[in-house]
């Protein structure tokens, strides 16, 4: 481990270059999954354990668009749109069944649905191991050092781009305050007149969509499996729990984090650390938000 | 309408019924010899489920259309039965149990992969049942003492190792000490890809290779991004990586992305991961293990030679033209085992097939066949090729055939 940070710190300096370019990539894509599954907890106190199959969906979908030759890219909107409607589907067949329920309910159907959808893309992909071609470039610095493959600078700006939208989307449309009034207080926002299974809707919706952007994004940089999405589960759950529900800057900065701590983490302590380091991340939240919370729960008592 | 229910319920349950007591078999049923195997025909495993019981079909039906197994003046045909294990471990072992107690199968052909293979062993040990596999290759299966199981292909600790063999002699040639050589390497946190790092560890030990890199990669993560970025700083001469397809994917998607330019880079898996379609700039010069060659020149009288089964089997099964995969010649050659050990045993009896199994010493398409105490096949090497720019596999019998350094193309 010293050996490791006296690389890191003294004979390769250059190295934390690439080290935080790649979180910062790495963030990027974790923050759109992440952010679809705060707004679904946020608004209907739905924990869906099946968003990293909604990201290997949208995945599987750019692969099959760029099989029939159209860059995933170009093809994004119309895979948005699928998603979209997708998202519509399940919300009309399971969600809106389990949404008045308690957790385990939503926690039960989600799961259910997470081994379907795992199952279906098995049947019609197979279990084999797919990958995109983005055909992009790749920059080089410091002597080929450094290597910048574009389609991450292209996922980070687009990732920007949704962020942002959504950002406007959530704050200056008629529809975005009907979503964050209902998720403040459904019960009111029904009594002033909104429509609180549409808007449940919509957001489910949306997220499946986000999800599906996600997913082309990872087509191009890592590898698709049917069996994959649990992967992007378990990170979104852990930035969500650990930046709080409704806090999207927080969402965005713990998406960063998270791609920074894995990086250092496989750096430092060795690849097999890198995902439980992740994990302790969140263990470290959660302990010191408990200890910050204890004054409150005495005024409480 | 519904009070017909019941009735229709209590017909499907009958005609089920019927229809278990029906499957129920002995081991030998008239003049046929029954075989079970779990296999994944469905689930992460199913691709391989299924490459593996093509071969095992395939030669059963040979060895059906000439003449059988002769055991006692008469001739037997084989049959297996299948039953889908759905990718997992505990389905596979209740599979067995039904197999061997319901069904009464008294032989077994192994499952796919080495996580199946160790479900399903210690039920077909504990009914005596000799089971010959040809997917399950960790070591770790070899170290139990197993009695009635015997596997025909090489164990995963010679999946790279020799590959620093034929490296190390190359830098000898070369004027060179192997001793100076450098290696990074990550290798998948399962019992797979730990038995091939073990292997390699024993290798470098005797040339005095340095380790510089040696990352365990967790099996959900899917990106090996921070130990590559360890290896332009080290610069290491070899680079070792063993991931099953996942690890052989990211691995030669990140070489490419990240500017890999080691003169020596192996990886298991490559053929199974479609690298050489997939990533054609990074699979050039990539060292792939294999367990089995089309010009292999061992034969026996069924199938001939490597070249003649890859034919053949390639008119029965036209959709394996681009090419047949190791993992359905050793399931074909599985079944020639068992059909030499019955008739060397001369008898369906489990002891005497399991003495006449472990004394076998045949030569087969696949290469040649003899068994160590442990059970696994210690005459067959394992074979190594590179993949050339064009994205064709070499043969690389001597470390002359070797391009070494590679040349990277981006």
């Amino acid at each position: 481990m010293l050996d490791n940070l006296q690389l890191l710190f003294v004979y390769a300096p250059v190295m934390n270059v690439q080290m935080i370019l790649d979180g910062i990539f790495i963030g990027a894509v974790f923050a759109l999954a992440a952010y679809g599954l705060a707004l679904v907890w946020g608004v209907m106190n739905v924990k869906n354990l099946a968003q990293g199959d909604f990201v290997i969906m949208g995945g599987y979908l750019a692969f099959t668009a760029n099989n029939m030759g159209f860059h995933p890219i170009l093809a994004l909107p119309l895979i948005a749109v699928v998603m979209y409607f997708y998202g519509v589907v399940v919300y009309k067949l399971v969600i809106r069944r389990v949404i008045d329920n308690d957790m385990f309910v939503s926690l039960l159907a989600t799961f259910g649905l997470s081994l379907f959808m795992q199952q279906v893309m098995n049947l019609i992909y197979g279990p084999e191991v797919q990958t995109v071609d983005s055909h992009m470039h790749v920059m080089t610095m410091f002597d080929e050092f450094v290597t910048v493959p574009m389609v991450k600078v292209v996922s980070l700006v687009l990732a920007g781009v949704f962020a942002t939208a959504i950002v406007m989307f959530m704050t200056k449309s008629r529809t975005g305050q009907a979503i964050r009034a209902t998720a403040q207080d459904a019960r009111a926002a029904r009594v002033l007149g909104i429509d609180t299974d549409k808007v449940y809707m919509l957001t489910f919706a949306l997220n499946s969509a986000i999800c599906g952007i996600a997913g082309i994004l990872v087509s191009m940089i890592w590898v698709l499996q049917p069996f994959y999405g649990i992967v992007y589960s378990l990170r979104t759950f852990a930035i969500v729990t650990a930046a709080g529900l409704g806090n999207l800057p927080g969402v965005i900065g713990m998406s960063f984090v998270l791609g920074w701590v894995e990086q250092y983490a496989g750096i430092i302590a060795g690849a097999e650390w890198q995902i439980a380091a992740a994990v302790f991340v969140l263990i470290g939240v959660l302990l010191w938000r408990q200890i910050q919370m204890r004054r409150l729960r005495q005024v409480v008592r | 309408m519904y009070n017909k229910l019941p009735i229709a319920l209590g017909a499907a349950l009958a005609v089920g019924v019927a229809g278990f007591a029906g499957g129920a078999m002995a081991k030998v049923e008239g003049d046929t010899i029954i075989i079970g195997s779990s296999l994944s025909l469905t689930g992460k495993y199913s691709t391989n489920g299924f490459h593996t019981q093509k071969g095992y079909d395939f030669a059963v039906k040979r060895i059906n259309d000439t003449g059988g197994v002769k055991v006692g003046g008469k001739s037997y045909k084989m049959k297996i039965v299948y039953y889908d294990d759905e990718s997992t471990p505990s389905r596979a072992s209740q599979l067995t149990e039904r197999l061997v107690k319901q069904d009464g199968v008294e032989f077994m052909l192994g499952p796919y992969s080495t996580t199946m293979t160790k479900a399903v062993a210690p039920v077909t040990e504990k009914y005596g049942v000799p089971m010959v596999e040809a997917e399950g290759a960790s070591r770790s299966l070899f170290t139990q003492g197993y009695k009635y199981m015997f596997a025909v292909l090489s164990t995963s600790e010679y999946y790279l190792a020799p590959v620093l063999d034929l490296i190390a002699q190359r830098s000898k040639d070369d004027g060179k000490s192997p001793s100076d050589l450098r290696i990074g390497m990550a290798f998948e946190n399962d019992g797979f890809s730990l038995d091939v790092r073990a292997g390699v560890l024993d290798v470098a030990k005797k040339y005095n290779m340095k380790i510089v890199i040696d990352d365990k990669l967790p099996a959900d993560l899917s990106d090996m991004s921070a130990t590559l970025t360890k290896f332009k700083a080290l610069k290491p001469d070899i680079l070792l990586v063993s991931g099953h397809s996942k690890g052989a994917a990211t691995a030669a998607r990140q070489i490419e992305e990240m500017k890999i330019r080691a003169p020596a880079i192996a990886i298991t898996h490559c053929e199974a991961a479609k690298v050489h379609v997939k990533f054609p700039k990074s699979a050039n010069g990539l060292l792939c293990p294999t367990q089995w060659l089309t010009n292999l020149p061992n034969s026996e009288p069924l199938f001939g030679d490597a070249q003649k089964y890859d034919k053949e089997f390639k008119v029965a099964y036209p959709e394996y033209n681009t090419g047949i995969p190791y993992q359905t010649a050793q399931a074909s050659a599985a079944v020639l085992v068992f059909k030499d050990a019955f008739e060397r045993a001369n008898s369906f009896d489990q002891d005497k097939v399991r003495d006449a199994l472990s004394a076998t010493d045949m030569d087969t398409f696949y290469g040649p066949v003899k068994f160590s105490e442990a059970g696994n096949n210690i005459a067959k090497p394992m074979f190594y090729r590179q993949i050339q720019a064009d994205g064709s596999y070499k043969n690389i019998v001597s470390s002359k055939d070797m391009t070494m350094p590679r040349k990277a193309a981006y």
